[in-house]
């Protein structure tokens, strides 16, 4: 996938670099789907920011309900994300570094949540963690928690959701990385472990890191197994998706209002991740 | 070297990112109606797709109408759109292409009324009443609406916006009863299922609800229902794409062969 081309700076001729030559003209069987492509994408957008009640956005944005909905949404998806990154990077690496049968079967299991539709994961998620699941019910029983309906309810149909996302990215950030500098660790006599951690987890760090915030972004967004699997009640389960498709219901505006918030937080995201990009060393 | 890292991970994302595109499709209803009004309104053959937005609470009762219907009526087709009340007079008021709204409750047919998408005045078709749905044995042993304030009763309610969940505080209200209810729901179905999965101990849903899932959950009655009973209106839309069909359901709906269908699912004649 990765291979190291004439733009890759390792290899690149010292001194000045060229500027790199445009293409003069954009073929129009290129240009035209290229930008009703572009257009497809950004017009819905801006239909939600023109459409915005801007004279009563102050108020709406500091009603309570919105308040409660953002903050267990940012809370939920931050954990969810810790989560992920607890359980998915190892999960990674094994992917990745150690070959063992049915490797191929375990990672297209991994890739299942991803094109899973969101409420069939959260009806899988009730049966194995709901009241009745086969685990559930002992949770229940040895421990008396019950998942469903509570936070930590949200947090597991978000990780389910997302951590397919970070596995993915950060396999491919391992598989992409350069295996010479774990072999020199070994050779140094590092063992494995010492070598996961001092060499190629700084290795692959901005991988990780592109992971986490695309699973942290998935988490927030997710809807499909959060309301099946943990309901919607207000300042426990009701995270700020669900409460934008009630808020649909009956005041538009709100829907609006809380929609822009959700799409403020995902821009920002994302222009922090392209810094990260772009001033990765 | 990070950037190998990094663009493989990039190219890692852009894989998943065309596979979550693929799954990503909200199965919109296909609409397309296929014949044109007939300019007439008494015009004795109707034909082409009806489509009926029906409170989540009709789900059983007119799918067997519109199975009877098609039977009588051939060349037509009738498709629906079940869900709450609220969530359908919304995608009527944002212009879904629909030809018959029948709600749960007169407040969200008002809601489409007052908006100028009804055709004349709607016409209430039955009326519902709430029980408590229990899984069945009742396990908890729920004979009344107080027993749902128990510490280890979990209970589920509708939404406020939807008709059921409106209801639900009516009776709730003339119960004198607070309950907390562990989950709201975004309408009666959803609620319903909360017990036929054992997630809940208890929820408020129609009396129709319960026994159309009479092998899952039992039905406990209360005094208090009685103060918070639905009417059920059905209206042609304004904007119907097939308003020929769209009033010939009605009819039906409102006919004998229709209010059979649906006392036998427990509603009550208005």
């Amino acid at each position: 996938m990765v291979g190291i081309d004439e733009q890759d700076p390792a290899v690149r001729p010292k001194g000045p670099v060229p500027p790199r030559r445009r293409t003069q003209r954009v073929p129009a069987p290129l240009l035209l789907p290229a930008g009703a492509g572009l257009a497809f994408l950004v017009l819905p957008l801006a239909g939600l920011v023109y459409r915005a009640p801007w004279t009563s956005l102050p108020r709406r944005l500091t009603e309570p309900e919105v308040l409660t909905a953002l903050r267990l949404s940012l809370q939920a998806a931050t954990i969810a994300t810790g989560v992920c990154l607890a359980l998915g990077v190892p999960l990674a690496w094994l992917l990745a570094r150690v070959d063992f049968p049915g490797r191929r079967i375990v990672r297209a299991l991994v890739t299942v949540p991803l094109v899973l539709p969101p409420v069939v994961g959260g009806i899988a998620l009730l049966l194995v963690f709901g009241r009745r699941g086969i685990i559930g019910t002992w949770l229940d029983s040895t421990f008396g928690i019950t998942l469903p309906f509570t936070t930590t309810g949200v947090i597991v149909a978000e990780a389910f959701v997302a951590m397919p996302f970070l596995v993915i990215a950060v396999e491919g950030a391992l598989r992409g990385a350069d295996t010479r500098y774990e072999e020199a660790a070994a050779t140094l006599g590092a063992g494995r472990w010492t070598t996961f951690t001092h060499v190629t987890l700084p290795l692959v760090a901005p991988g990780i890191a592109a992971g986490a915030v695309l699973g942290w972004a998935r988490a927030l967004g997710e809807f499909g197994a959060t309301i099946t699997f943990a309901g919607n009640f207000p300042g426990r389960t009701q995270t700020m998706p669900l409460a934008v498709y009630l808020a649909l219901e009956t005041d538009l505006q709100a829907a609006i209002v809380l929609s822009l918030i959700l799409l403020t937080v995902s821009v920002t995201i994302l222009a922090a991740l392209r810094d990260k990009w772009l001033t990765a060393p | 070297m990070t950037r190998y890292g990094i663009r493989a991970a990039l190219a890692g994302l852009a894989a998943v990112l065309v596979v979550g595109a693929a799954g990503c499709g909200d199965g919109d209803s296909d609409t397309g109606s296929g014949a044109a009004t007939t300019g007439g309104a008494r015009s004795a053959a109707v034909s082409g797709t009806v489509t009926v937005f029906a409170a989540a609470s009709l789900t059983e009762s007119f799918t067997q109408i519109g199975k009877d219907f098609e039977a009588a009526n051939p060349g037509t087709k009738v498709t629906f759109n079940f869900a709450g009340s609220s969530a359908l007079a919304n995608q009527i008021n944002q212009g879904a292409p629909a030809d018959v709204f029948a709600s749960a409750a007169p407040a969200n047919m008002k809601t489409v009324t007052d908006a100028g998408n009804g055709e004349g005045t709607p016409a209430t078709f039955v009326r519902n009443q709430l029980v408590i749905a229990v899984p069945k044995g009742n396990p908890k042993g729920i004979t009344g609406l107080t027993d749902l304030t128990k510490p280890d009763v979990k209970v589920a309610l509708c939404a406020e916006q939807v008709p059921c969940g409106a209801a639900a505080k009516r009776a709730l209200a003339a119960a004198n009863v607070t309950v907390t209810p562990v989950t709201l729901e975004q309408d009666v179905k959803a609620a319903l299922s909360k017990v036929t999965l054992g997630e809940v101990d208890a929820a408020l849903v129609y009396r129709t609800d319960v026994r159309a899932a009479a092998s899952d959950v039992d039905g406990v009655e209360f005094p208090e229902s009685s103060s918070a009973v639905n009417d059920y209106p059905i209206i042609v839309l304004k904007n119907a794409p097939n308003k020929a069909g769209a009033q010939a359901f009605l009819n039906w709906v409102l006919s004998d062969k229709g209010r059979n269908v649906l006392t036998q699912a427990g509603f009550q004649a208005p």
